[in-house]
């Protein structure tokens, strides 16, 4: 299961939408093996491409030295389809190379609601988790768990 | 003075877990046969042909070895060789 903020998922849909009809990418890193996402880090879509993301090689080299020294490592691994669904695709999952990472997927396709969505991919087994969000403030209300098969984030007013 | 590389998690188990190794050569080829030699394997999953595979990254220093020389880069001791995978994917 992916435990997130309210706060995290909402900066992943806004970085989607943004990017919109381009593919967005990024990253969350957190302590290592602690599997708590905390430090939000949208990454450039190399390819800016509506069909297609690459983390920029460079700025990839950056960020994970930088993850490294902090001791940090990538828990979420977040990108968006465009006009399809949030499920991982036959690339995604030949490219997936972090057995410790959760695959976040975000479909913008419809304007009005986010699909957002939490995959484990290990040795090419795409396996659906159930995503928890953790409302603002700790006060455990005004969260909840979305079982797998996707929670749809509203647009913001 | 040997030439560092330095292996992402992925790859550890061809290391015995181990972060970084060192190896010696004067081009990243010859660097990654040196390697391979002591860690079976770990060539294969950086190279396909003459070719570095396009899942990974391999950086020399700052660099990426895409926009140097590829598999001909030259290296020297004291220099860093870091291999991350590259993070990618699509619609289809």
């Amino acid at each position: 299961m992916l435990t997130l903020s309210a706060e995290l998922q909402a900066r992943i849909v806004a970085h989607a939408r943004a990017d919109h009809p381009d593919e967005a990418c990024g990253v969350i890193a957190g302590p290592a093996g602690s599997d708590r996402p905390e430090r939000f880090i949208p990454m450039t879509n190399a390819e800016r491409s509506p069909t297609f993301y690459r983390f920029d090689s460079l700025e990839q080299l950056r960020v994970w030295r930088e993850m490294d020294d902090r001791d940090e490592e990538p828990v979420v691994i977040y990108h968006s389809h465009t006009a399809t669904g949030a499920y991982p695709s036959r690339t995604d999952v030949s490219y997936a190379s972090e057995p410790e990472a959760h695959y976040v997927l975000v479909s913008t396709r419809d304007p009005d609601q986010a699909e957002f969505r939490s995959f484990r991919i290990i040795d090419g087994v795409v396996t659906e988790e159930d995503v928890e969000i953790i409302a603002a403030g700790g006060s455990g209300s005004g969260g909840g768990t979305v079982g797998a098969g996707g929670g749809r984030v509203p647009a913001a007013e | 003075m040997a030439i560092e590389l330095r292996i992402p998690t992925i790859l550890r188990s061809y290391t015995g877990g181990a972060k970084a190794v060192e190896g010696s050569g004067s081009t990243l080829a010859e660097l990654l046969s040196d390697v391979d030699a002591r860690h079976g394997g770990l060539r294969d999953r950086l190279v396909d042909g003459a070719e570095l595979r396009r899942f990974v990254n391999v950086y020399l220093n700052d660099e990426d070895v895409r926009f140097l020389g590829g598999l001909e880069t030259p290296v020297k001791d004291g220099d860093t060789v870091t291999v991350l995978p590259a993070v990618a994917g699509g619609r289809t």
